[in-house]
């Protein structure tokens, strides 16, 4: 294709083609800092044309690569660096079969991951970001990669992808050299993405072995509650998108972990108090 | 080298995967379908790092992909079993079944079967009574379509399974010019478990080899537009393969049949085809000689770059327009572009 870019992320390899210059412009800005994949990448992405003319007339970028999901919308170019993204976690969502993919964020300490998650808006990704600037080691915000061998947790540390209110609060924390461009009108409302730090990004390929699972949610009164082995097993079943495709192997990677880790649903009504009830949870685990 | 054609090379001789751009031949691989197959392929060889992990979580992906298919043929097996009608597997929940060479590594994504038209009625509420349902709107334009004038019911989805079945009872569309011998297909189709009783029809059949010939090479090229076709070529390659070394007396069954189901020249071309691309061991006799116009097939077939993209659109979109001509009368293609323009 026109324009390309290779990019390393954790144990992944993409390679991003794309008809147009700026998608791939802002990548490399976000992106600044990550190893070189070498040659051989693990998933093609595409940002093409949705029609022909539609690379020069009200330009709209269709999601396509190895993996796709033949009704996603397309987008204007605009958000091109948010369609690359969306083109990325298709890949991992639909295409990941080495490892055991959960929808979660995870942050590392002393060699042991903590997990984080819960539905869309839960505030994993903030709170994931978060930590990451305060003692923590940013894993990742969307995808956490069990190992189907050895149980350990790998990093995917993409760019953290910030959304609404939590652009705010990151703003205040972070210099701003390691953000994105501002995407406002996005399906999902105003994002923003953040390169983590490079304490993240040196250790990407450093595993670490699960030791707590957390679902936060955000909006209600701080408290906090163990949640039963069943209960995890069936939240995290529901969290991953290749458990039944991975059969077996899933299930025992996924079994390892529940039964490896003790687990807690927490709510909470504003960041700080979350990050006092994680570092106090934590505690206890250790 | 075009990435169509270094995946093809790679399928032959594994012996010349990536002595170009490893990334173009996965993504083409890929985008055909073919990565399962390509990875048992190069099983064993001395690869990358990177290259060996890539193909090595796709053999674990087709080996599940293999229980998921067999688990499906079973269980519409026993939603079928109460009828006593003869069921056959067709395509790849055939060759997984009856372990051919063709199913190493090969992808499913629907199961197809193959009954008689007498009881399509009764498999469809037999199939709608053990979970299956119904995609289409019921008598919507696609679903009269159809059943009026499809070789298969409108496809159904299962409810907690999410599998899809598409019910046959004949290979081509009944408005299509060849007319298949359907009866002649079920009968003489082979049980994939000889200890059952002989005629009671509860357990699951594969197509006679000859017959399976047939069916690839009429669905790859008096069917569809080639869309994929790199996969269907594929199949012909290792089933006739196989059948060869089994059976001395292969070709000239393969000749009677293909006469018998009027696609003697569909067979013809695909064994042209497969000679031409994968280097297939094939009867001159029964492929016949080569025709200008193969070119064009194998370009159409090959038309994909190392980005996983289709190419040379105006070629695919002639072979579009001839997948609905062989498919339709051109009163009914009329009626069905007015239809479909106005939905």
């Amino acid at each position: 294709m026109k324009h390309s870019l290779s990019l390393q992320i954790g144990p992944v390899a993409f390679r991003i083609g794309s008809a147009w210059r700026s998608p791939i412009e802002a990548l490399a800005r976000l992106y600044a800092g990550y190893p070189d994949p070498g040659r051989v990448c693990d998933f093609t992405v595409r940002l093409e044309p949705e029609k022909p003319w539609r690379r020069w007339i009200r330009p709209s970028v269709a999601i396509q690569g190895d993996y796709i999901l033949p009704d996603a919308a397309p987008m204007s170019l605009a958000h091109g660096l948010l369609a690359a993204e969306m083109g990325m976690n298709l890949q991992m969502a639909l295409g990941q079969k080495s490892h055991l993919l959960l929808h979660a964020a995870s942050v590392e300490k002393d060699g042991r991951a903590l997990i984080l998650t819960g539905e869309s808006g839960a505030g994993k990704s903030t709170l994931a970001a978060l930590l990451g600037e305060r003692g923590w080691r940013l894993m990742g915000d969307e995808f956490a990669l069990l190992g189907l061998e050895d149980g350990r947790l790998r990093a995917f540390p993409r760019a953290i992808s910030l959304k609404n209110g939590a652009i705010t609060v990151m703003e205040r924390e972070v210099a701003p050299q390691r953000f994105g461009p501002r995407l406002d009108g996005t399906p999902k409302g105003a994002i923003r993405h953040m390169r983590p730090n490079e304490r993240a990004l040196e250790a990407m390929a450093e595993p670490a072995q699960p030791a707590l699972v957390l679902f936060p949610r955000f909006g209600e009164a701080a408290a906090a509650r163990g949640v039963g082995q069943a209960e995890v097993f069936m939240r995290l079943t529901q969290a991953s998108t290749n458990y039944v495709s991975l059969g077996a192997a899933g299930f025992e990677a996924l079994t390892g972990l529940v039964g490896g880790c003790p687990a807690a649903a927490i709510d909470y009504p504003d960041t700080e108090s979350a990050i006092d009830m994680v570092e106090q949870l934590w505690a206890e685990a250790a | 080298m075009s990435a169509a054609h270094a995946l093809i090379a790679a399928l032959r001789d594994p012996a010349r995967a990536g002595d170009g751009d490893w990334n173009g031949l996965i993504a083409a691989a890929r985008a055909e379908q073919l990565i399962g197959s390509l990875a048992y392929r190069l099983e064993g060889r001395d690869l990358p790092e990177k290259v060996e992990a890539i193909m090595e979580a796709a053999r674990r992906d087709s080996a599940q992909a293999r229980i998921q298919a067999l688990w499906e043929a079973e269980m519409t097996r026993r939603a079928l079993a109460p009828l006593g009608v003869p069921l056959v597997l067709l395509k790849g929940n055939a060759f997984h079944a009856a372990g051919l060479d063709a199913a190493i590594g090969r992808s499913v994504g629907d199961l197809d079967i193959l009954v008689p038209k007498a009881s399509l009625e009764a498999v469809e509420a037999a199939l709608i009574g053990a979970g299956w349902e119904r995609l289409k709107e019921a008598d919507g334009y696609d679903d009269l379509y159809y059943r009026r004038w499809m070789h298969e019911l409108p496809p159904l989805i299962h409810r907690t399974r999410d599998r899809m079945i598409d019910v046959h009872h004949t290979i081509l569309p009944e408005t299509a010019r060849p007319k298949p011998d359907a009866a002649a297909l079920i009968a003489d189709s082979v049980a994939l478990d000889p200890g059952s009783p002989p005629g009671a029809g509860s357990g699951l059949r594969i197509l006679s080899p000859p017959d399976m010939i047939v069916h690839a090479a009429a669905h790859l090229f008096a069917d569809g537009d080639l869309a994929g076709g790199l996969r269907n070529l594929w199949d012909i390659d290792r089933l006739v393969r196989q059948f060869v070394a089994a059976d001395p007396a292969f070709w000239p069954a393969l000749a009677e049949r293909a006469q018998h189901h009027q696609l003697r020249r569909s067979v013809a071309l695909s064994l042209r085809l497969a000679a031409r691309l994968y280097g297939t061991p094939v009867d001159r006799q029964a492929a016949g000689p080569d025709r200008v116009t193969d070119r064009l097939f194998a370009a159409r077939l090959l038309a994909r770059n190392g980005w996983g993209q289709p190419v040379r659109p105006a070629l695919r979109l002639a072979f579009y327009i001839r997948s609905h001509w062989l498919r339709m009368p051109p009163l009914l293609l009329a009626r069905h572009l007015w239809a479909k323009a106005r939905s």
